[in-house]
């Protein structure tokens, strides 16, 4: 009978993991259904279903307001029920006057006239009627709204590649030196006070950045704009600084410790042993490490937001301000009208952020898995 | 030595059986009353010993014994462990290395080291053997490919691995992994070769292999072998020190160890009453 009594005392374990297998999937339904969100609501643009064209009929003359039926007018209007049958005749009234009087102010413009969502100038250089050439402009504002998303992908690619180009080398060099070379009292030290950075909110960076670096960095190069894309990587890769280090120094360390005796029982130095033998063994966790920093780099908003300038122009210097796409939509979501071409433009931004990080992972753990099985010896 | 055990007198050297110790001239090991410490603990107490050159040495006790510590005083291994405190004296070739300014680089290059669990480098089976040869200045494409043969041949293992040189070693075998590390120790041609119990992790015809492997190249190297398995140094050794919580009890010829210790300690231990 010893025998059975075991199955009961098993059901706290399948309840704790029927319990943890509900929380995994609730999180893997929450990437899900947050995807589906962005997607849903940058879709009518993907297909082409939204216009922006600003051309208007002509505004109907007041006293249409008598011939027309309430439901008509309403639409005219552009009102809700609630609004509408909460308004007297002559609130009414006044709205049709203002309706002319927009109208009589607004300038014939041929550049009214264009859907501005379309892809060709998403995407391409358009010469707009007060502009003397092609040029790429993201400028959601006034009567024409410019949504050209070259200089805010752009923006993000600089001030990225910036970061990586900081934070990568330091953070590596770091990593190998905390793991490998450094004698453990120092480790004890070196090593939480370099994930202590990633304890930093991102916002306070960005205020360090803005108050004390980019001052700092302007009068040590002497550049013109005090808030660029170099500050902004520069900032950015602080922020990804303990990603990386601290992916990188476990790679690092999970290198079996045979490597190195077996390295230095050969007459390797140290160094030698470090460099040779254990950064080869952890490259597949070292370029896992570098994956995620760029993931961490071109999500990040608080720092690039305050940081950058903001200024979204398509320019391959990097000291000039830029204006990243995650700034963006933290500055501009929340201006738009729900659901109109700039707020599903917004979304759209948020989808091709989200397909360039996914895609970057996927190709990251391609790599990653090829590398692995070189050093295992698999073919 | 404790003098609990009184020594027993000892019969007439048998012909043909390598010179005990003491008669030996020419040692190439040579340790004087030294002594290590982990931290306040010590390991070793005042061992005092001279290993033959030429010759295969065993070193057998019960587990934490300090034999494997002692054997990597040889080599500096125990410099990696930052509470060790080494004193008294340990001469390889009469040259003292245990002082300050002892190249440890150049002295590993001398004494070469084989490990308990094969390690392979995560690199291919040439780059494995050629690694040394490359730490140590060699650059010439031709004599690291002549170098890898003779050394894979020297371990027994060129016929099984010479279509493959160029994939990882990690694909090996464990006892063909083993090997190819003691092809990879004796690639930069050490004077002397240490091996902490090379075979223990492996099969009985893997460490068949790796036995006959050791009485091959004692002919060109001195090596010293730590072991657990006691037939295995009766087997391959020519000499055996007994270690006993960090003291030398008993250090002779294999043959006498074995069948006529001088001490009840050893008696105890290789008869199997206690370890």
């Amino acid at each position: 009978m010893g025998i059975r009594r075991g199955h009961q005392a098993r059901l706290g374990e399948v309840i704790a993991e029927k319990l943890i297998l509900a929380i995994s999937l609730s999180t893997i339904a929450m990437v899900f259904l947050i995807f589906l969100f962005v997607g849903r609501e940058a879709f009518p643009v993907l297909l082409g279903r939204v216009s922006s064209a600003a051309a208007q009929e002509k505004p109907l003359p007041v006293e249409a307001m008598n011939t027309l039926t309430p439901a008509q007018l309403r639409a005219y209007l552009g009102l809700s029920a609630q609004e509408f049958s909460s308004m007297d005749r002559d609130t009414i009234q006044s709205l049709m006057e203002v309706r002319i009087e927009a109208s009589a102010e607004e300038k014939p413009s041929r550049d009214a006239e264009l859907n501005t969502v379309a892809w060709r100038y998403l995407l391409f250089p358009f010469q707009w009627s007060d502009y003397d050439k092609p040029v790429y402009v993201w400028q959601p504002v006034s009567g024409i709204h410019k949504y050209n998303i070259m200089p805010l992908v752009v923006g993000s690619l600089k001030t990225t590649i910036v970061a990586l180009l900081f934070a990568v080398p330091l953070s590596l060099a770091a990593a190998i030196y905390v793991s490998q070379l450094a004698n453990p009292r120092w480790k004890e030290w070196i090593k939480p006070a370099i994930e202590m950075l990633s304890a930093v909110p991102s916002v306070v960076l960005g205020a360090f950045a803005l108050l004390v670096l980019a001052t700092a960095l302007q009068s040590l190069f002497g550049y013109q704009y005090r808030l660029n894309a170099f500050l902004a990587g520069i900032a950015l890769g602080l922020t990804c600084v303990p990603v990386i280090f601290s992916i990188a120094e476990d790679a690092l360390t999970s290198v079996p410790r045979s490597y190195t005796q077996a390295a230095l029982a050969l007459g390797a130095s140290k160094w030698a042993a470090a460099w040779q033998i254990v950064v080869p063994a952890a490259i597949p966790g070292l370029f896992a490490a570098v994956v995620l920093g760029f993931g961490r780099c071109i999500g990040e908003t608080m720092v690039v937001l305050i940081a950058s300038g903001n200024a979204a122009i398509l320019s391959p210097s990097l000291i000039e301000p830029v204006r990243t796409i995650t700034a963006t939509i933290a500055a501009e979501l929340g201006e738009t009208v729900v659901g109109g071409h700039h707020y599903r433009m917004l979304f759209v931004l948020g989808t091709l952020l989200f397909i360039v990080t996914f895609l970057t992972n996927l190709a990251g753990d391609v790599v990653i898995h090829r590398l692995k099985g070189r050093l295992e010896g698999k073919k | 030595m404790s003098d609990v055990f009184p020594p027993r007198p000892r019969p007439a050297t048998e012909s043909g059986s390598p010179p005990s110790p003491e008669a030996v001239q020419r040692s190439i090991i040579e340790t004087e009353g030294l002594s290590l410490f982990y931290g306040k603990a010590q390991a070793l107490k005042s061992i005092s010993l001279k290993i033959q050159e030429k010759v295969v040495t065993a070193f057998i006790g019960p587990s934490g014994c300090g034999k494997s510590t002692f054997l990597r005083c040889f080599n500096r291994m125990n410099d990696l462990i930052d509470t060790v405190r080494v004193q008294g004296q340990c001469r390889i070739g009469g040259e003292d290395i245990l002082g300050p300014d002892v190249d440890v680089i150049e002295l590993r290059k001398r004494v070469g080291m084989v490990f308990q669990k094969s390690n392979p480098f995560p690199k291919s089976i040439f780059e494995n053997i050629a690694y040394g040869l490359r730490l140590h200045g060699t650059r010439d494409r031709k004599t690291l490919d002549e170098v890898v043969e003779r050394s894979l041949r020297g371990a027994a293992l060129w016929d099984e691995v010479k279509d493959r040189l160029h994939e990882s070693a990690l694909g090996l075998s464990g006892g063909q992994q083993q090997r190819l590390c003691i092809a990879r120790a004796i690639a930069i041609r050490p004077e002397i070769l240490l091996m902490d119990e090379p075979a223990s992790a492996l099969d009985p015809i893997a460490t068949m292999k790796v036995e006959e492997l050791i009485l091959d190249l004692k002919k060109e190297f001195t090596i010293v072998i730590v072991t657990h398995n006691m037939q295995q140094a009766t087997r391959i050794s020519d000499y055996t020190a007994f270690f006993y919580i960090g003291e030398l009890i008993e250090y002779d010829r294999t043959t006498r160890i074995f069948t006529n210790p001088q001490r009840k300690q050893t008696e105890d231990y290789v008869t199997g009453r206690f370890g």
